[in-house]
């Protein structure tokens, strides 16, 4: 599929749904359909580094709280327009990503997930002590009354700006994927030696995966505080988002741009039915199982089941003529990184 | 200028702290250090010790620790469980980087939540004889709420350096880390080597679990704040080695008691894990490293 045809197809389905959940005039769909694509935005931006590169970062909730942090800030100093903060937001989160991993992605791939959680608690305890971000007792942001676009309500308007920043994501996720950037990012997850030693710049491509990544989770985080109205360090720097963010790629697939898309409009939506009919506890229990089912199960998610049975990579001749040409796992996965 | 009592104080109790955090990351230089194998969920075992200690605790009225020694069995066969899982799903089949991690997480993930659901999110307490009152010397006060951790603590260490450097099977254990292969030429199979010191790694979380529940409160979620402790410790203590693992334990111990007490205890999470950010980009081999 060529580029311009992808975008237009994506904006084409954001339109779509955005008129359809206007047109429902359900406030509830307003208000879940926000949280599924927050996390569509999440997932897509942990498996910028996760599923391409293979660094596991587990401290997405830190970007996305300091992304919430960011708006929290500018929303007492000087208000600004959620289009403004959710860039600031993403200059400060790319910034942090960036500097986590130049600390850190030059050591073995276990330390940088470590101190992914070690940057979320030491953040967490910044932000507890920030009094003027409201310290442990949290904060109230309260909504403008109106939108900044007439005829909208304010929460279709947040809806709006998010299906905006899923579309983004998904758009700048499939574009890195099939760029020169995506392949050296597959060359690093494969055999970061073998990469390094065929002149693919690893600590540079990862950092910019690092960068990227983080700031698209501070985008995700920019608008949270006017949606929730309420923030708080616990909740925000919890555990539930980290958790979501690795599970929703690890079940969709991590080395295809749908896979995120699928995994956090499953888990997504099964949480939004989980809290309302059992309860909220019980839902996050049902994330853990699915992970940790999923990781043993079907190491290559939905997308992978998919592809092994109908897919290009599946069946039939190809699949024989294929094998016998290229017997390397790393082959093998640095084609399906390519595949649509 | 701060008081000579407080000084002496802060640094006892940090010393005292330092031991039981030596106990909590033992089982991480055992698992992470020597068996690379990256078990995030090793503070969420802790918090479910701390729990099995407490069930028993309340429902028996079982000392703590004594609590932690019975149900050391248990945690060995769930760490063995748990290696059996980790072998068959990613480490036999390489991919134990980027899975592997997400399966522990998942664990530490699904550990908090079904403790949440089984317990609630109240702070829990045990009684003990040792629950209060202190030995004072001079103007420094022992706790013994602390004191009997710090010391079980110690014997429990010595008792698995004594196992690592002294047995057979110990032995084994630091000769899997460097060539499995070796390991097979001479007729012991390095998973049945590795499954053994993982579950005693695991086995270490029960009595880790006892000591924390003896210290302090508990819930759930408090393990979180553990994960940047052990690993820090264990990176800042050289990777596997553990007395290296309990010196670099009684350094953070007494630099977090004495920003408590100096400023504080709200910042004290934050001291281990930018300890851990500074020695991993300044030190990675650690203080004691080789």
């Amino acid at each position: 599929m060529r580029t311009s045809l992808f975008v237009t197809l994506v904006a084409a389905v954001a339109a779509a749904l955005f008129a359809l959940a206007v047109a429902s005039g359900s406030d509830y769909l307003l208000f879940a359909g926000y949280t599924v694509l927050q996390f569509v935005v999440l997932a897509t931006a942990w498996n910028i580094l996760g599923g391409y590169t293979g660094y596991v970062n587990f401290g997405s909730a830190a970007f996305f709280a300091v992304g919430a942090y960011t708006s929290v800030f500018f929303h007492k100093a000087y208000p600004l327009p959620i289009p403004v903060l959710v860039m600031i937001a993403a200059v400060v989160a790319g910034l942090l990503g960036l500097g986590m991993g130049y600390l850190t992605l030059r050591l073995r791939g276990a330390f940088f997930s470590i101190a992914t959680l070690a940057l979320a608690v030491v953040l967490q305890t910044v932000v507890v002590n920030w009094h003027f971000l409201g310290g442990s007792r949290g904060a109230y942001i309260i909504r403008p009354a109106l939108a900044p676009i007439p005829g909208l309500t304010y929460i279709q308007y947040l809806v709006l700006v998010m299906l905006v920043l899923a579309a983004g994501a998904l758009i700048a996720a499939r574009t890195i994927e099939r760029s020169k950037l995506g392949t050296g990012l597959a060359a690093i997850r494969d055999d970061e030696v073998a990469a390094e030693s065929v002149g693919v710049p690893t600590l540079r491509l990862k950092l910019i995966a690092t960068t990227l990544s983080g700031a698209l989770m501070g985008m995700a985080g920019a608008p949270f505080p006017y949606y929730i109205g309420y923030i708080e360090p616990h909740s925000a720097f919890g555990l539930p988002y980290a958790v979501n963010a690795i599970a929703m790629p690890m079940i969709g697939g991590t080395t295809h741009w749908a896979g995120p898309l699928i995994g956090a409009v499953l888990l997504g939506s099964l949480q939004q039915i989980a809290t309302v009919t059992i309860s909220s506890a019980v839902n996050l229990l049902i994330v853990g199982l699915l992970l940790v089912g999923f990781v043993i199960v079907a190491p290559n998610g939905i997308v992978g089941l998919w592809q092994s049975l109908f897919g290009r990579d599946g069946q039939g001749w190809r699949r024989f003529s294929r094998s016998t040409r290229s017997a390397s796992g790393s082959a093998d996965s640095s084609r399906s990184t390519r595949s649509a | 200028m701060p008081s000579l009592d407080l000084v002496l104080n802060a640094l006892t109790a940090g010393l005292l702290l330092g031991g039981f955090y030596a106990a909590v990351t033992a089982g991480i230089s055992i698992s992470f250090g020597i068996l690379d194998i990256v078990n995030i969920a090793h503070p969420a075992f802790v918090i479910l010790g701390s729990y099995a200690a407490y069930t028993l605790n309340t429902a028996f009225g079982l000392d703590p620790i004594l609590a932690g020694v019975l149900v050391l069995p248990a945690f060995y066969a769930l760490g063995a469980l748990v290696y059996q899982v980790y072998y068959a799903s990613f480490e036999r089949r390489g991919e134990d980087s980027l899975r592997g991690l997400a399966f522990f997480f998942g664990l530490l993930f699904i550990a908090e939540v079904g403790l949440i659901l089984g317990f609630g999110v109240d702070y829990r307490t045990v009684d003990a004889a040792y629950g209060e009152g202190s030995i004072d010397l001079g103007p420094v006060q022992l706790p013994l709420r602390m004191l009997v951790p710090f010391l079980v603590s110690l014997a429990m260490l010595a008792a698995l350096q004594l196992l690592l450097s002294r047995t057979f099977l110990g032995r084994a254990v630091m000769a899997v880390a460097q060539d499995p292969l070796a390991l097979k030429l001479l007729a012991i199979d390095p998973v049945r080597v590795r499954r053994i010191a993982f579950a005693v790694s695991v086995a270490t979380c029960a009595m880790a679990g006892a000591f924390l529940i003896v210290i302090q409160p508990i819930e759930p979620s408090i393990g979180r704040e553990y994960i940047g402790r052990v690993f820090a410790i264990c990176v800042l203590g050289g990777l596997g080695s553990l007395p290296g693992t309990l010196a670099a334990a009684v350094l953070l111990g007494v630099v977090e008691s004495f920003t408590s007490t100096f400023y504080g205890p709200s910042w004290a999470p934050a001291i281990a894990f930018g300890l851990l950010l500074i020695t991993l980009a300044v030190r990675p081999a650690g203080l004691f490293g080789r």
